[in-house]
């Protein structure tokens, strides 16, 4: 099945300049339709809004919701469950991603990373594009 | 006094600095008690008894030696100075990074715009280029974490230094008395590096000072 390029994608992270840097390497990869957030509440807060998102890509490390939390509320959210979730993030310890893996990530992304990367992780979760 | 007396005036004594201090007790009470314990060791003393005094006065010039050389590493002036400048510097740089890397994309959203005007070939080449300075641009993120980690070690570096500064609030004050007075090297305190953005002077207040200055 082909992937949605109109999908709606949010993106979350506390830093406005890596916000930027993910929605244009996104617009590249063909996608238009991206909403930010700046942490974990904000995000549920969108996600809960009404619209429906295709995909979360999400830092870890915010305050006072971190992407682990977020990820969790999503999962236990009987609407959300299912959204796919890929957390990008500067934490690369294997009890990270043990932790984010138990927690349903979908897919687990190390800063830095490359568009390749994003391209890549983005088609595990997705399907090809 | 025997042994046996001195040990129960050394228990004495550090049992009743115990009961008024907890255990965190400062150098100067240690060196206070072992003071008093060779005061009172006068009179004829065996062989042991000597061993022991020995012993207590090595012991007492260890902890003279100690707080010297503490007081000699200015704690008052790491807490006050070296701390929170080292701070500013790296929020500075943390803000220096973000401006610069927004700069940065300022520039690579303008090239990104042209994109559809020119003709194909160019167009993927920019288009590779644009993304590779994107990928780039992680730096920023990246620096910030890292930067973040080093200032939450200072706090508790500054923790520690502040115990420091109580327990030795007097020998310090002995050490800047030492100093006063003492030369300073000029030119070495005008060589501070980039100034905080909040305290630092526009080329255009320069200018005006030098103008000022004839």
């Amino acid at each position: 099945m082909a992937v949605d390029m109109n999908m709606r994608i949010l993106i979350v992270d506390d830093y406005k300049t890596m916000l930027r840097i993910i929605r244009n390497l996104l617009k590249q990869l063909g996608f238009n339709n991206i909403d930010e957030a700046t942490d974990g509440s904000m995000a549920l807060q969108i996600l809960r809004s009404g619209n429906t998102y295709g995909l979360v890509i999400s830092d870890w490390n915010m305050e006072p919701m971190t992407g682990l939390q977020l990820l969790r509320e999503v999962r236990a959210d009987a609407h959300l469950k299912s959204l796919p979730f890929i957390m990008v993030t500067a934490e690369s310890k294997t009890e990270n991603v043990i932790a984010a893996k138990q927690a349903g990530v979908s897919n687990y992304i190390v800063k830095p990373f490359n568009a390749e990367t994003l391209k890549t992780k983005m088609s595990s979760v997705l399907g090809d594009f | 006094m025997s042994r046996d007396d001195a040990e129960t005036a050394l228990q004495k004594r550090l049992d009743m600095i115990r009961a008024a201090r907890g255990n965190a007790v400062p150098l100067e009470d240690v060196a206070e008690v072992v003071r008093a314990i060779l005061d009172t060791m006068t009179g004829e003393i065996s062989a042991g008894e000597l061993r022991v005094y020995g012993e207590l006065e090595a012991l007492a010039e260890v902890i003279r030696k100690t707080k010297q050389e503490i007081a000699d590493i200015r704690p008052d002036e790491i807490k006050d100075d070296f701390l929170p400048t080292a701070a500013d510097e790296l929020d500075a740089i943390v803000q220096s990074t973000e401006t610069a890397a927004n700069a940065i994309l300022d520039a690579v959203e303008a090239i990104e715009a042209v994109i559809p005007t020119v003709d194909a070939a160019a167009g993927e080449a920019l288009s590779n280029a644009t993304m590779r300075i994107y990928e780039g641009c992680n730096f920023q993120d990246l620096t910030g974490q890292r930067i973040s980690k080093v200032v939450n070690t200072l706090k508790q570096i500054e923790e520690r230094v502040n115990t420091l500064v109580a327990a030795f609030g007097e020998e310090i004050e002995q050490v800047l008395k030492q100093e006063d007075g003492a030369p300073r090297h000029a030119e070495a305190d005008l060589l501070n590096g980039p100034q905080h953005p909040d305290a630092a002077s526009s080329q255009d207040e320069i200018d005006a000072l030098l103008a000022s200055l004839g």
